[in-house]
C-alpha cells in the first residue's frame, strides 16, 4: 500500500535550473559592476593610479591557471562520457589543484597590499584619498566574493570526485559532474572580467 | 474520482513515510507538505506583523506619546516592514499556493527540484530567525526601515547585521522557489498541455519567477554590501569615503520594486482563477491575461526611479520613469477589464472566494490609481513620504496580495484541507475586515493630501481626526482577521467533507479527490483543451 513516492530523474531539468541560477550568479556580480563602472567613471584618475599598483603578473598566471582548470574539468566530462573514470579523477583531481594555486596566489597578493596597510577601514590608505579608498574597497570585496565562489565551486568539485569514486556518478548519470562544470566555469568567466577591470585597464 | 480507489491511495495528510510525527513535515519533500510548513509559518509571521501594526496604530491614536517611544516605534515599523514584506507577502502566494497548487495545475507529481523546495523553506526559517534574533541582541533592534536607506544602516547603532543578513537568506530563499517553479513549468508540463493551455495561476507564477530569479540578486549583493560597509567600513555608500548613498538606493529599488510584481502577479492569478470559477465562465480575453502579465514582470524591472523622485535625479531620468510608471497601469488595467468582462453574463456563484476577488479588484483599483497620483512628478514632490504613500501600498501590497491571499485560501480550502469551510463564519469576517480596512487606510490618503508625514511616532493636533478613525479601522480589521482564522481552524474540525470539485472549477486541481494523493495524480493526464473549458 504505502509505496513511497517515486524517484523521479530529468537530467534536462537539473541542467535548465543550473542555468537559471547562473543568471543570479550573474547579476550578483553585475550588481558590483555597476557600482565599479559608476565610481571608476567619477574617479578616473585615482582608479588608475591604483590600478597600476596591482601586480598584474600574478593576475596573469591566476587567469592562466583559471583558464586551464575550465579545460580540465571539461575535459573530465568528456572521459566519464567515455566511460574512462581513472582520467576523469585524474581530471577533476588537477582541477582542484589549479583551483587552490589560484587562492594560495590571491593570498599572497592580498597579503603583499595588507603588509602595505592597504585594505578597508585602514588608515593609511584613507590619507590616499576617496577614489584609492572606493578602488581597494571594490578590489577587495570583489575578489573576495569571487575567492568564495572559488572555493564553493572546490568543495562541489571535491564532493563529485568521491562521487565518482564510489561510482555514483558514473557514464548513465553525471549531471551533477556537468552542472559543477557549468559552474566553475562561470567563476572562471567572472574572473575574465575582473582580471581586465582591475589590473589592465590603467 | 469514484470512491475505492480514494481508499487505495492515502491523501497526502495521511501518508506515512519514512519520519513520524513532526519529522514526517519537516523532512517531507512533498510539495503539498512544504506547502503547509510556509502557510504555517507564514500566518505566524503574519500574526507578529499585525499586531505590531495594531500598536503602531494604538500609538499614533493621539499625538504625543500613547504608549511607546518614538525609539520604539522606529524599531516596530523597522521590524513590521521586514517581515511583511520579506517574510510574508513576497513568499505569500508563491510559496503557499504555488507550492501546493502550480504541479498539480500543470498535471505534473511534485515541482522538478522537490529537495531544494524543502531547502529554501529552511532558509526562509533561517533568514525570519536571524531578522528576529536582530531585535534582542548587540545594542537594540534595527531602527532604519525595512529599506536600509544608506548612509543611515551603517551609523545607526541599532543591530543592522543579522536583520540585513537575515533579508539576503529570505532573498536567496526567493530565488530558489523561484528557479523550481520556472524549471518545473518548463519542463513538467502534462503531456498536451501547451504553454496556451496553461491556467493562469502557473502564469502568472511563471512571470513572477523570472522576476524572483532575475531581480532578487540585486538585492542580495546591496544587502551584501552593506554588511560589508559596516563590518569592513568599504566605503561603497558612505558619502565621507567616496560613496554614493543615491546609488544605494538606485540598487534597492532595482530590485524592491519589481519585488511590488512578486507580490502582486500571483495574487493576480488567483484572482484570475477565483473569477473564472465562480462566474462559470472562460476567462474573457486569456491570452490577454497572459500577455499582461509577463508585460507587467517586464516593465516592472524599469520603474524603479520612481520611488526616489525627490532623491536627486536628472530631468530626464524623472520623466522616463515617470513615463514607464505610467506603461505599467496599462497591463494591470487589461487585466481588470478581462476580470469585469468575465463576469459579465457569466452565471455568477455568490461564494466567500467571489466575494474576496471582489474586493480585491475594488482595492486594487483603489491602490493603482493613487499610484498614478504618485507617479506623476508634480505631485508627488508634494506626496513623497507622507501617509498618502503608506495609504497607496497598503492598499496595493495588503490590499490587493493580502485581499487575494484571503480569497486563494478560502477557494482552495477545500482542496487542501479536504474540509468546507463555514461560509457563514467567513462571510461576516470578510465584511469586517473589508470595513476595517477601508477605514484603516482610506484616512492616510487624506492625511498623507494634508501633509502628515510618515515614520513620525507623533503628529501635529490638525491630523488628529483622521488618526482616530483610522486606529478604530484597525481595531475592526483585526476582529475581522481573527474571525476568518478562528473560522479556518475551527472549520478543519467541524467542517463537513469536500467533495472534489466543491465550485464546479475546470483546472485539474479539481479532478483529484480532496484532499490529493500524495503522488496528486494515479495516471498523468493528457490535456487536449483549454484550461477554462466552460462550453
Amino acid at each position: 500500500m504505502n509505496t513511497p513516492p517515486e524517484i523521479h530523474r530529468d537530467d534536462l531539468a537539473s541542467k535548465t535550473g543550473m542555468w537559471f541560477f547562473l543568471f543570479t550568479e550573474m547579476l550578483l556580480f553585475g550588481g558590483l559592476f555597476i557600482v565599479y563602472s559608476i565610481y571608476r567613471f567619477r574617479n578616473g584618475e585615482a582608479f588608475h593610479q591604483a590600478a597600476q599598483e596591482l601586480n598584474v603578473a600574478i593576475g596573469t598566471i591566476n587567469t592562466i591557471i583559471l583558464l586551464i582548470s575550465s579545460t580540465t574539468i571539461a575535459m573530465s566530462i568528456t572521459a566519464i562520457q567515455k566511460k574512462d573514470k581513472r582520467l576523469a579523477l585524474l581530471l577533476l583531481c588537477v582541477t582542484i589543484f589549479l583551483g587552490l594555486a589560484f587562492l594560495v596566489n590571491k593570498y599572497f597578493e592580498w597579503g603583499e597590499h595588507i603588509k602595505e596597510h592597504i585594505y578597508p577601514g585602514s588608515a593609511i590608505l584613507a590619507l590616499r584619498g576617496q577614489g584609492d579608498v572606493l578602488f581597494y574597497g571594490l578590489y577587495f570585496f570583489m575578489t573576495g566574493l569571487h575567492a568564495l565562489h572559488i572555493i564553493i565551486g572546490l568543495v562541489f568539485i571535491a564532493v563529485i570526485t568521491v562521487k565518482i569514486y564510489r561510482d555514483k556518478i558514473n557514464p548513465e548519470n553525471y549531471i551533477l559532474l556537468e552542472n559543477s562544470g557549468l559552474y566553475w566555469h562561470l567563476v572562471d568567466l567572472i574572473w575574465i572580467f575582473l582580471f581586465p577591470l582591475f589590473y589592465l585597464i590603467t | 474520482m469514484s470512491t475505492p480507489k480514494d481508499i487505495s491511495e492515502p491523501s497526502y495528510l495521511d501518508y506515512k513515510g519514512r519520519y513520524k510525527g513532526i519529522f514526517s513535515w519537516i523532512f517531507s519533500t512533498d510539495h503539498k507538505r512544504i506547502a503547509l510548513l510556509y502557510l504555517f509559518s507564514i500566518l505566524s509571521f503574519f500574526a507578529i506583523g499585525a499586531t505590531l501594526g495594531l500598536l503602531m496604530k494604538f500609538e499614533l491614536i493621539a499625538p504625543g506619546k500613547t504608549i511607546m517611544t518614538a525609539q520604539t516605534y522606529n524599531a516596530f515599523f523597522t521590524l513590521h516592514g521586514i517581515i511583511m514584506i520579506f517574510a510574508v507577502v513576497i513568499p505569500g502566494l508563491p510559496a503557499v499556493f504555488g507550492n501546493f497548487l502550480l504541479p498539480i495545475m500543470i498535471g505534473a507529481k511534485d515541482v522538478a527540484f522537490p529537495r531544494i523546495n524543502l531547502l529554501s523553506w529552511y532558509l526562509y526559517v533561517a533568514g525570519v530567525s536571524l531578522v528576529l534574533i536582530s531585535q534582542f541582541t548587540g545594542q537594540g533592534p534595527p531602527d532604519t526601515g525595512w529599506t536600509f536607506y544608506a548612509p543611515y544602516s551603517f551609523r545607526t547603532s541599532g543591530n543592522m547585521l543579522p536583520a540585513v543578513f537575515g533579508a539576503f537568506v529570505l532573498g536567496f530563499s526567493s530565488i530558489l522557489t523561484g528557479l523550481n517553479f520556472l524549471v518545473t513549468i518548463h519542463r513538467m508540463r502534462a503531456p498536451g498541455m501547451t504553454w496556451l493551455k496553461m491556467p493562469l495561476f502557473p502564469w502568472t507564477l511563471y512571470a513572477t519567477g523570472w522576476v524572483q530569479l532575475l531581480a532578487t540578486p540585486i538585492i542580495g549583493i546591496t544587502l551584501l554590501m552593506i554588511v560589508a560597509e559596516r563590518t569592513l567600513h568599504i566605503g561603497f555608500f558612505d558619502p565621507t569615503l567616496g560613496g554614493d548613498p543615491l546609488l544605494y538606493q538606485h540598487l534597492f529599488w532595482t530590485y524592491s520594486h519589481p519585488a511590488v510584481y512578486i507580490m502582486i502577479l500571483p495574487a493576480m492569478g488567483a484572482i484570475s482563477e477565483i473569477i473564472t470559477t465562480f462566474s462559470h465562465k472562460t476567462i474573457f480575453g486569456y491570452k490577454f491575461m497572459v500577455v499582461s502579465a509577463l508585460a507587467i514582470a517586464f516593465v516592472g524591472y524599469f520603474v524603479w526611479g520612481h520611488h526616489m523622485f525627490t532623491s536627486g535625479m536628472s530631468g530626464t531620468a524623472l520623466y522616463t520613469f515617470s513615463l514607464l510608471t505610467f506603461l505599467v497601469a496599462i497591463p494591470s488595467a487589461i487585466k481588470v477589464f478581462n476580470w469585469i468582462s468575465t463576469m459579465h453574463q457569466g452565471s455568477l456563484d455568490l461564494q466567500t472566494p467571489f466575494y474576496w476577488a471582489i474586493a480585491f479588484i475594488f482595492v486594487f483599483m483603489i491602490g493603482g490609481f493613487s499610484g498614478l497620483i504618485l507617479g506623476s512628478l508634480a505631485a508627488n514632490v508634494h506626496l513623497h513620504n507622507t501617509h498618502f504613500v503608506v495609504a497607496h501600498f497598503h492598499f496595493i501590497v495588503f490590499g490587493g496580495t493580502g485581499f487575494a491571499f484571503f480569497g486563494a485560501m478560502h477557494y482552495w480550502y477545500p482542496k487542501i484541507t479536504g474540509k468546507m469551510y463555514d461560509p457563514r463564519w467567513a462571510n461576516i469576517g470578510l465584511v469586517l475586515f473589508f470595513i476595517g480596512f477601508i477605514t484603516l487606510y482610506g484616512p492616510m490618503f487624506y492625511l498623507g493630501f494634508k501633509g502628515m508625514p510618515r515614520r513620525y511616532y507623533d503628529y501635529d493636533e490638525v491630523f488628529h481626526a483622521g488618526n482616530i478613525i483610522s486606529t478604530m479601522g484597525s481595531w475592526v480589521l483585526y476582529s475581522g482577521l481573527a474571525i476568518i482564522i478562528i473560522n479556518l481552524f475551527a472549520s478543519l474540525k467541524n467542517g463537513i467533507k469536500a467533495p472534489s470539485d466543491p465550485w464546479g472549477g475546470k483546472t485539474l486541481e479539481w479532478t483529484i479527490p480532496s484532499p490529493p494523493p500524495v503522488e496528486n495524480f494515479n495516471e498523468i493526464p493528457v490535456i487536449s483543451k483549454g484550461p477554462y473549458d466552460y462550453k
